[in-house]
């Protein structure tokens, strides 16, 4: 039992991060980002791609791809995506719609249907013993505190800094916040920005952890929606609770069965949305 | 008008393709409270929101300090020393009141007022500074909307109905800091919808009536009717 819920928890790490970037996005824009599952895996992709520009070296091609996914998530907030935003929510569904089908297109013609991996020396096989008969993966260790650090960074980012407070203002209402002399559009693109970053190290892990097909975008998306419907909308907190709920039933149901696990997580997600839509711990106002 | 700050000429404004403001002319000078009356939708709130930038016009209808402003950005505007107290208060639910107090000083303007003057000004927002602003009763929310305008340190303020649905001793509180505000100079433009209290506290007033200017003038020289024929357009 213990065992299944240390397993839990770090697979709820990893869905965290997963998650971390939609809440973001959402939670300043009111922009549900239907390609977040394909920019993961292009992520991935990018930083399989840079590892053999920079030698090999996992970190090195992380450290390389980092700066290019803030760059673009800032230039397609800023010249594309901010040009959906309105108050009908169907414009911005469809356009991250649609990237994703480009994306998931692109990938294909660029790396085949083969899933691959990135290469991290060995790194993702080696395992801590916790005792007698527990032991867990270092890579999932490591997953798992980079998602309670990206969780805090985030918190203490909204909560603390004179760029968080100008981050829900524009959320809360853009006009006054223009009175103010904040200019939403470029705040969006730098939230969007953030949430790219995010989205690149969530693909990076998820390349290391496993392997990576561009066709699993979509399924990367609805882990990533379930965490955040879970745990409310807008709070990252609660993505992290939200995460965390979803690995650790999901691991329930591999438990009982190899072939139960995701629907088990479908089943919380659907019983959260008819219970509680709100989430578990939506953002208090 | 010699130090007029302010100089509106011509003004139109639209809503899509419904006009609001007719060639309005509207002045301000430099220290001076002026007030803007009139009933509901003569183009009181239209005449702010084109000062202020939420509403665009034609670039030279509007003068700040003789430059050209109309339709600039509403970020661009406030930097230039011109902050509105938006109808409804407006606060930001998900900031405390501190927070939105901090959110007007975003302009990065230098002058007198800073958080602890606000205090000293509303002592009861210093008291309640970590709640959220949009727990406060609607008195205290309209101190907090007044002080976020001043936390830009503005040159000119503009209060969009500061006494709408408040009960009249909270209304004669925030009057109370005008002298407070207006002491070194600070232009100030109430629109309000109670004449009395518009020509108690105010040295000039401007009357709408159907996005026109119907009658303007200083409070002492204008009569009870005349200001009721512009208020409600009686012949």
């Amino acid at each position: 039992m213990i065992e299944t819920l240390l397993q839990g928890v770090l697979l709820g790490g990893l869905y965290t991060l997963f998650a971390l970037g939609q809440s973001l996005m959402f939670g300043v824009m009111r922009l549900t980002n239907t390609a977040q599952g394909d920019f993961i895996v292009l992520a991935a992709f990018a930083v399989i791609a840079a590892q053999a520009g920079v030698g090999g070296s996992a970190w090195l091609a992380v450290l390389a791809v980092l700066p290019l996914a803030f760059a673009g998530g800032y230039a397609l907030q800023r010249f594309v995506l901010n040009g959906t935003l309105g108050k009908d929510p169907l414009p911005s569904l469809v356009v991250t719609f649609g990237l994703a089908v480009v994306i998931q297109n692109l990938l294909l013609q660029l790396f085949s249907a083969d899933p691959r991996s990135i290469e991290t020396g060995g790194f993702n096989i080696q395992g801590l013993q916790l005792g007698e008969s527990l032991s867990v993966g270092a890579l999932p260790l490591a997953i798992l505190g980079v998602a309670l650090a990206a969780t805090a960074a985030l918190q203490w980012l909204f909560g603390a800094t004179s760029l968080g407070r100008a981050f829900r203002a524009v959320s809360d209402d853009a006009e006054i916040a223009g009175l103010m002399g904040l200019d939403a559009r470029k705040l969006y693109a730098l939230a969007t920005a953030i949430a790219f970053v995010l989205i690149a190290i969530a693909g990076a892990l998820q390349g290391m952890r496993t392997t990576v097909a561009p066709s699993d975008g979509p399924l990367l998306l609805l882990f990533a929606f379930e965490a955040v419907i879970i745990g409310g909308m807008g709070s990252f907190w609660g993505t992290l609770a939200g995460a965390m709920i979803l690995g650790i039933t999901q691991q329930i149901g591999f438990r009982l069965d190899p072939g139960w696990g995701i629907w088990f997580g479908h089943i919380v997600f659907l019983a959260v949305l008819v219970l509680r839509p709100q989430g578990l711990f939506p953002k208090t106002r | 008008m010699s130090d007029s700050l302010l100089q509106v000429r011509g003004l139109e404004a639209f809503y899509g393709d419904a006009q609001a403001l007719f060639g309005m002319d509207f002045e301000l000078a430099k220290g001076e409270l002026v007030a803007v009356i009139g009933a509901n939708g003569a183009g009181k709130s239209t005449l702010l929101k084109s000062l202020t930038g939420l509403v665009r016009v034609p670039r030279e209808t509007v003068r700040w300090k003789g430059e050209a402003i109309g339709g600039l950005a509403p970020g661009e505007i406030v930097r230039k020393g011109l902050a509105m107290v938006p109808e409804g208060r407006r606060l930001f639910p998900s900031l405390s009141v501190e927070e939105n107090l901090l959110a007007g000083s975003l302009a990065r303007r230098a002058g007198p007022w800073n958080l602890s003057r606000l205090y000293r000004m509303f002592p009861i927002l210093q008291e309640k500074r970590h709640q959220p602003g949009t727990s406060l009763s609607g008195g205290q929310q309209q101190m907090v909307a007044l002080g976020r305008a001043l936390m830009s340190n503005p040159e000119a303020l503009l209060c969009d109905e500061l006494s709408l649905g408040l009960a009249p001793i909270v209304i004669r509180e925030i009057y109370a800091a005008m002298p407070q505000i207006t002491a070194e100079g600070m232009s100030v433009v109430i629109v309000e919808q109670d004449v009395s209290l518009a020509q108690r506290v105010s040295r000039r007033l401007y009357c709408l009536q159907e996005g026109r200017v119907s009658l303007q003038g200083e409070c002492t020289s204008l009569s009870r009717e005349q200001i009721s024929r512009a208020y409600f357009g009686m012949e």
